[in-house]
């Protein structure tokens, strides 16, 4: 399982490796790589958090359809799922038709990138933050209204917290696999340099032409995700602790 | 109970294996990687001849690569001749052939405000009536129909390729992603191969480059040095040259190599 993680670091030598990062194609496809997966965590945070506590705690018609729905993204092709969102939000789609008409362009944009990391990592976030909210005691929640606090209060001061080491687990896989999206990416937005090229785009578009510059880039993207992994496993380490204090 | 489990497992892989091992002798399988834009062509040829083909269809720039990592690849059939001649100065493939010839065009979707004119006009509205701007893609750098786009380009006048450049909006890795853009309406103009646009089955509309401006395209094809079955590649190269392969290629839109 390590050999071609290895051999990413030894086709080409330590100081090749970090000359290749300093060609502009391959800043700017990290650079942009950062800026947009960040904006697509943020929205998947904002928007996840509380959708996720909302299904973790409410039954309603049609809860499990709607469970079903979200964890989609998580099983499907990415080339379908850039299909499927160039059909919807393209110039040509049924909403694409009317967001363009508001003035809104996501295809060749990077607003466009957002929107396909956003979809295929939120049911990352999403399946850890419920089962997190799912474990939570709903004796504390229950007190916490007893005692007066609102819905909202109770979500934001108990729940949240409370969940904390699931909700950070989630959004580092949501945040891992959207700095590694490639499939829905090229197909919906495209790959320009500085605009739509993040850096599994430029890794694809490199290997024919600079293969270290490739391996670069790669270089990169493995410490990344080692190190996204690692905080992963601190906080587990640190949930068991928690839950004692708790 | 997990010892009949296991035994039933081990059969079930050996009887896997048994399967493996016959195929393998009966016939001898050829894999071939080629150019995106020969994926209808090679299909139809595949049909036609007695070897088992595996074709990998890609940009002749990510096929090279691979070649280069010692992929088991036995034909590399790519967009251009450069890069057979690259690979065959590095070892890596045999005397390379000339086996075929298209011709670059713009092109735009069929109900574009673009169709049915010439290319000067199409390209010299683009340029004067900017607004609204048309969205084109083109080939990566590096990957063959990029670096022809890049040559027809060049050869505009500076304010035209700039305004041209300027227009791109998405770098493809291959003449079938720049098709895909297309024909969904993503994009309003690129420049592909006059065989894709046959292949996209009316959705497209060639415009014609003029014969100034068309920059030679040639396809190259060669045997890979470590190839387990060079007398199959031989024999599926040939048929490329005189045979069902250079029909195939010719009923795709394909056209015959200059001096033949």
């Amino acid at each position: 399982m390590t050999i071609p993680i290895a051999a990413i670091f030894l086709e080409a030598g330590p100081a090749e490796l970090w000359d290749a990062l300093g060609e502009e194609s391959t800043r700017e496809a990290l650079r942009l790589s950062l800026v947009t997966s960040v904006t697509a965590l943020a929205i998947i945070l904002v928007v996840g958090t509380p959708a996720a506590y909302l299904l973790a705690t409410r039954d309603f018609r049609g809860r499990s359809v709607a469970m079903t729905l979200v964890e989609l993204p998580l099983v499907l092709p990415p080339a379908v799922a850039g299909v499927g969102l160039l059909v919807a939000l393209g110039p040509g789609g049924f909403i694409g038709g009317l967001i363009e008409d508001a003035g809104v362009q996501l295809v060749f944009q990077t607003a466009g990138v957002v929107v396909a990391l956003t979809f295929v990592a939120s049911p990352f976030y999403l399946r850890q933050a419920q089962a997190a909210f799912e474990g939570l005691d709903p004796r504390w929640l229950e007190a916490s209204r007893t005692l007066g606090a609102s819905e909202a209060r109770t979500f934001a001061r108990v729940a949240v917290p409370a969940a904390m080491p699931g909700l950070v687990t989630g959004g580092a896989l949501a945040w891992g696999r959207a700095l590694g999206e490639f499939g829905a990416t090229l197909i919906f937005a495209g790959s320009f340099q500085g605009v739509t090229q993040t850096a599994p785009l430029a890794i694809a578009n490199l290997i024919g032409t600079d293969l270290t510059g490739a391996l670069a880039l790669s270089a990169v993207l493995v410490a990344f995700s080692a190190a996204l992994l690692a905080s992963v496993k601190l906080t587990a380490r640190g949930k068991g602790h928690g839950l004692a204090v708790g | 109970m997990k010892r009949l489990a296991l035994a039933g497992a081990l059969a079930l892989t050996l009887a896997g294996c048994g399967g493996d091992d016959e195929s393998d002798e009966e016939t001898q399988e050829l894999t071939v990687s080629a150019a995106s834009s020969l994926t209808e062509a090679f299909e139809a040829y595949g049909e036609e001849t007695e070897i088992e083909e595996r074709f990998s269809f890609a940009g002749s720039d990510d096929l090279a690569a691979q070649i280069r990592e010692g992929a088991p690849v036995d034909v590399f059939a790519a967009a251009n001749t450069s890069l057979p001649d690259a690979l065959h100065e590095e070892g890596l493939v045999e005397e390379p052939t000339t086996f075929i010839a298209n011709e670059l065009v713009l092109t735009v979707p069929k109900d574009s405000p673009y169709a049915g004119r010439t290319a000067e006009e199409a390209l010299r509205l683009m340029v004067d009536v900017v607004d609204p701007a048309p969205d084109f893609v083109i080939g990566a750098e590096g990957v063959p129909v990029g670096d022809y786009t890049r040559e027809v380009l060049a050869k505009l006048p500076e304010g035209d390729e700039q305004a041209i450049l300027g227009f791109v909006r998405s770098e493809e890795p291959d003449v079938k992603s720049i098709v895909a853009k297309l024909t969904t309406g993503a994009a309003d103009a690129g420049f592909v191969y006059a065989s894709d646009v046959d292949a996209a089955g009316g959705e497209l509309v060639a415009i014609k480059l003029p014969a100034e401006l068309q920059p030679v395209v040639e396809y190259g094809v060669a045997i890979v040095s470590d190839s387990d079955a060079p007398d199959e590649a031989q024999e599926f190269i040939d048929g490329l040259l005189d045979g069902a392969g250079r029909d195939a290629l010719l009923d795709a839109g394909f056209l015959p190599p200059e001096g033949e």
